[in-house]
């Protein structure tokens, strides 16, 4: 029993954002405005995922939260927090035993499940807000198809480059209509958007929140003659071998030293509980032994 | 006024709207699925299902229209006194309830406009059945296709081609309901 109201905010505002979520979910990929609360965090800290998750919550849900696929961050063990004690929810670090995982900038590894739900913390959901500055502006662009822009900013980038240069919050687009702002998730997690799971994306600073259906189709910007690529460090992680993860690089001394891990934390965990064994593995645990 | 109107609420309206708005995020996200909802009370002839949407989702910031039989005494004074929503005309509802037929014609809602596509009604239609089998649909939230039981099959297909604007809307019957977004491709059976 908590001396909270269930999940924190108040039941009007919890309206006011579910029905936000169920307009987004019915105009894939268009931001939502809402009336964004002040949370007990600052701005920058997932507060627009924390009211998109606070409206979610149901009391049997099991609550995940990740912070760049990792479970025992700042942010992520403090919003964990935040839920056992304003929802009693349970918590896991399990993606499978997961029902709501909240997550700041990446996609777990394992596939999700019709059963599950992602929910982003999106620091700036409008894709083109880098290329035009006025609000009033990206409205009428979304409004009339009008993404010519964001093509030439990829294409600046190859002229730059020599290729898309672009490699978090690579632009995406849904069901052939609208241009989305994916979070900063690396380029690598693009093809997963096109999941089993609900995905909810809640900008709290920015007072959006939108939405992809499972199954949705979540095309991500190229050209013919330079088509997307999911890139990642051409390494396998150095703790458990996996070759198919995305992989975090870390500097190891000032030698110039440095090893590559996966930076889902769970994924990692339970491959070197299956007995999976990375090149710097035996050496790491004989340092921390 | 009738001292049953204020029966019918939520016993514990934090968890009930919790469990209520799962149902309904799922069946808007996957349209021809059936769930159940359960909590509210509300008077003849709205359903159990019809009556949680409205407890879940209206408040006073959402008009709402009641069509048909569904404009009564009983039901007005219900929503006055749990949901406290302006009751009003077709034109400016954002959430509207009553049978298929007393909803028609469905241009009178408001569909959104290019810039806020998110303008526009929701409309929650009480059936005398709802069943996942029928009408063939296709679209986001559908991994080949699904089946559902609908009123009519032209007046969704002129709604798909409105996207992104058009009506959303949600069906209800008994302690069931499911819902048709309007991103779904609907051909008849």
């Amino acid at each position: 029993m908590s001396d909270y109201n269930f999940a924190y905010l108040d039941e009007q505002t919890k309206r006011m954002i579910r029905r936000a979520i169920l307009k987004g979910l019915a105009i894939p990929g268009y931001q939502v405005p809402f009336a964004s609360r002040e949370m007990p965090m600052p701005y920058g800290w997932g507060t627009g995922g924390v009211q998109v998750s606070a409206a979610t919550l149901t009391p049997e849900d099991t609550l995940k939260v990740i912070d760049q696929g990792a479970d025992d961050t700042t942010n992520a063990v403090s919003i964990r927090k935040f839920f056992e004690k304003t929802a009693g929810v349970a918590t896991t670090e399990e993606t499978a035993q997961a029902s709501v995982i909240q997550t700041r900038h990446r996609i777990p590894e394992e596939a999700l499940r019709e059963d599950q739900i992602l929910v982003y913390q999106v620091p700036i959901p409008e894709p083109l807000r880098f290329l035009e500055p006025s609000e009033v502006e990206t409205r009428k662009m979304h409004s009339l198809e009008e993404y010519g822009l964001m093509h030439v900013k990829l294409y600046e980038d190859i002229a730059k480059h020599g290729a898309i240069a672009t490699s978090y919050a690579y632009p995406v687009k849904v069901e052939g209509r609208y241009v989305m702002d994916p979070s900063p998730i690396p380029k690598f997690d693009n093809p997963k958007m096109e999941m089993a799971a609900i995905q909810l994306f809640g900008a709290g600073r920015e007072q959006r929140i939108y939405a992809l259906p499972p199954y949705c189709q979540v095309v991500s910007l190229d050209f013919e003659d330079f088509p997307f690529e999911a890139s990642k460090a051409e390494h396998p992680c150095d703790m458990c071998g996996a070759e198919d993860s995305y992989l975090d690089e870390v500097i190891m001394d000032d030698a110039g030293s440095r090893m590559f891990v996966c930076s889902d934390t769970d994924y990692c965990a339970s491959r070197r509980a299956a007995g999976h064994v990375g090149a710097q593995a035996a050496a790491l645990e004989e340092t921390a032994a | 006024m009738d001292a049953d109107v204020l029966k019918g609420g939520f016993a514990n309206a934090p968890v009930d709207a919790a469990r209520a708005f799962r149902g309904l995020m799922t069946v808007m996200a996957r349209p021809g699925k059936l769930e159940t909802l359960q909590g509210a009370q509300p008077p003849a002839p709205v359903s159990v299902a019809a009556g949680t949407v409205i407890l879940t989702l209206c408040d006073p910031d959402t008009p709402l229209h009641l069509a048909g039989d569904w404009d009564c005494t009983a039901m007005r004074d219900w929503v006055a006194f749990h949901v406290g929503a302006p009751i009003v005309a077709a034109e400016q509802a954002m959430f509207a309830i009553g049978r298929w037929e007393d909803l028609a014609p469905l241009s009178r809602f408001a569909i959104g406009t290019p810039e806020y596509p998110d303008r526009s009604a929701t409309l929650i239609v009480e059936r005398e059945v709802l069943a996942s089998a029928g009408a063939t649909l296709r679209g986001p939230g559908i991994k080949e296709t699904a089946e559902m039981a609908l009123p009519e099959t032209e007046a969704f297909q002129m709604n798909a081609l409105l996207f992104p604007l058009g009506l959303d809307f949600f069906f209800t019957c008994g302690d069931q309901v499911s819902a048709l977004p309007r991103t779904t491709k609907v051909e008849a059976a």
